[in-house]
């Protein structure tokens, strides 16, 4: 019976050759490690966005007036609304630990390189529309680091030449941040970006299954195979993965919920204490402050004296990130295997990447803003000596076959 | 390496404190115990909210018979006691008091206290309604240290008392004495505030009490998905 159903579905839509081409006969390398739970994990919290989104717009009102108080409706007076608001902010800051976390795993085992170059792009794009989708929402509460959040960041388009006065005034609506700011930002923050980055995900995970996984041995599984062309080291993701994913999403839930349910401010890292003030366009907060998970860029933006360079290296901190897979010269994958300039070079980068992110919380002093500066040099040493310190490595031999440590 | 630098992602998230911290940098604030479990504390607190408080500030979000609910009042004693400003159990906490009265006499519109406790933090509310001062230059003749030059009078001067302030070492001292012993006044402030956080969160009290059955839940869930994991995995080597 269900067999013939399927017969009748496949003749048409081709269900169960992708059911096979991208769970059961997709063959992932066997040593996958710790670091290979956060691309499915993304997908999970993407979906609870989603989800979660759906329900709080059902109660949400984009609109000045309005906003604060409907939320702190949703907080109040709308049932299980506090656990939908609550999973949605949590899972705000949970989607961007994730994604630092798949994209931390993608440097160290340069899952970026040769042939994986769109799968890293097409991550990169995400990365993008999750900042653009972060900053939106962030927006819809309408409270004090809502208001002025968004008021220095469009003002930064202002600091382009010719247009950006102009351009600043477009994207607002208005002459500062106001309703009719917030509508737009509703209607990006819900629909568009949303589209776009469901998207780029299938782009992702088509172009991934396209080349298939790296592993943490940086080995190409595919270059052995058995008489029947199946990887020797290959084993498919369902059930393999589809089972280990589960185990790897428990946990995950079980962290999430000891936040979420225990601290879902954290301690003001999730959710800042300014923003349970409404949106005063006359009185500015001694402290504008974006989520922590802006923190690094706002910090090399503030370490640039001028206010345009300040702009440009920000965006270039952002776009030495897509540049990856061509300044990396070595033929080495992963960081096992790598010699001691590329392991020195990475470690520095995630320390300066932590300290920018912790500094940009900081009020800008002058030791700061100094520090700032020498992690920003930091930072971008890292891209532009890229191409040097990578050929000239002294890597180890690559096994022909992975490890199972 | 691996777990260096792991511990050096969460390390920065566990030990560094709260951001917007700075707002209130050089005074010292005396943190509070925050009991939603406490009853009776609670109750005082919404006493001295609705007596004192509620004439001037809303909690505009806050309903009644939602308070009543929690602090374990029908909706008849809420009535009796607790609702001056309203007439409906199902209303908010709102005041009669219009906003540009307000503004005209204090200076700006007393804020509403919805989810003050939230912005500004239980330890600056209990520190700031135990700091007014006597101090002849402000219009209502008191001033604080934890919120300087506020437009807020000393509204709970009968029980406390007012204090006086020495410019040179911050201290604040009695003046004149109030119904109430410092230390019972502050068990007062206390309660106060202890409502406040109440009213920042209502739900919390249903969060933390569903909190231990989801992880309950998943603390099974996963001795359900290990050992099928490892089955699954036996003959991968």
């Amino acid at each position: 019976m269900f067999t013939s159903l399927m017969g009748w579905v496949d003749a048409r839509f081709p269900a169960t050759k992708m059911w096979e081409d991208h769970l059961s006969k997709y063959y992932a390398p066997k040593n996958f490690n710790f670091w290979y739970f956060f691309g499915s994990l993304a997908m999970l919290v993407l979906a609870l966005q989603i989800v979660t989104g759906i329900f709080l717009t059902m109660n949400y009102k984009p609109d000045a007036e309005l906003a604060f108080a409907s939320v702190e409706y949703i907080m109040r007076d709308v049932e299980w609304g506090w656990l939908i608001r609550y999973l949605h902010s949590t899972g705000a800051s949970a989607f961007f630990i994730v994604v630092y976390l798949h994209m931390f795993r993608g440097l160290i085992y340069g899952s970026y390189k040769q042939p994986r170059e769109l799968v890293w792009l097409f991550g990169m794009f995400i990365y993008m529309a999750l900042m653009a989708e972060a900053f939106l929402g962030y927006l819809l509460p309408w409270g004090q680091m809502s208001f002025w959040g968004a008021q220095v960041i469009i003002s930064l388009f202002g600091a382009l030449p010719v247009i950006g006065e102009d351009l600043a005034l477009w994207i607002r609506g208005d002459f500062v941040v106001a309703d009719a700011t917030l509508n737009r930002f509703f209607a990006f923050h819900v629909i568009a970006v949303p589209l776009v980055i469901l998207g780029l995900v299938v782009a992702h995970i088509i172009a991934l299954h396209e080349v298939g996984s790296n592993n943490p041995d940086g080995v190409e599984i595919k270059k052995k195979k058995d008489s029947n062309g199946i990887p020797l080291d290959g084993i498919p993701f369902h059930p393999y993965y589809s089972v280990k994913d589960i185990v790897g999403v428990v946990v995950f839930l079980f962290i999430f919920a000891l936040i979420l349910f225990y601290m879902p401010e954290l301690d003001g890292w999730f959710l800042e204490k300014d923003n349970f003030v409404p949106a005063d366009p006359l009185k500015t907060p001694v402290h504008i402050v974006p989520l922590w998970y802006f923190t690094p860029f706002y910090a090399i933006l503030r370490a640039v004296p001028d206010k345009l360079m300040g702009v440009m290296a920000m965006g270039g901190a952002q776009a030495a990130l897509f540049l990856l897979p061509w300044l990396d010269r070595s033929p080495v994958k992963s960081i096992r295997y790598r010699g001691p300039y590329f392991r020195i070079a990475l470690t520095l980068f995630i320390i300066s990447f932590l300290a920018l992110g912790y500094l940009g919380t900081q009020p800008a002093t002058s030791l700061y803003t100094n520090m700032a500066r020498v992690f920003s040099v930091i930072y971008f040493a890292f891209f532009i000596l890229m191409p040097f310190y990578t050929k000239f490595d002294k890597d180890k031999a690559v096994p022909e076959r992975v490890t199972m440590k | 390496m691996k777990t260096l630098i792991f511990a050096l992602f969460f390390g920065f998230l566990s030990t560094t404190s709260g951001i917007a911290i700075a707002a209130s940098a050089g005074v010292h604030l005396e943190p509070v115990e925050i009991d939603l479990s406490d009853k009776a504390s609670l109750q005082r607190g919404a006493q001295t909210f609705v007596n004192y408080c509620l004439s001037c500030h809303e909690a505009a979000y806050m309903r009644y018979n939602r308070m009543g609910q929690d602090l374990g009042l029908t909706d008849t004693q809420v009535k009796e006691n607790l609702m001056f400003a309203s007439e409906k159990v199902g209303d908010t906490m709102t005041v009669a008091m219009q906003a540009e009265d307000a503004k005209k006499w204090f200076g700006v519109t007393p804020p509403d206290l919805s989810v003050i406790s939230r912005a500004r933090g239980t330890a600056w509310l209990n520190s700031y309604l135990r700091s007014f001062y006597l101090d002849d230059a402000k219009a209502m003749g008191t001033n604080n240290t934890v919120f300087k030059d506020v437009g807020m009078p000393h509204v709970l001067w009968e029980q406390q008392g007012y204090l006086d302030h020495d410019e040179e070492s911050g201290h604040l001292s009695e003046a004149t004495e109030g119904d109430l012993s410092s230390y019972d006044y502050d068990l007062m402030v206390a309660d106060l505030v202890n409502f406040l956080a109440y009213i920042g969160e209502p739900s919390k009290i249903q969060r933390l009490e569903l909190a231990k059955w989801v992880l309950l839940y998943l603390f099974i869930l996963f001795l359900v998905v290990y050992p099928m994991k490892k089955a699954f995995w036996r003959d991968i080597h």
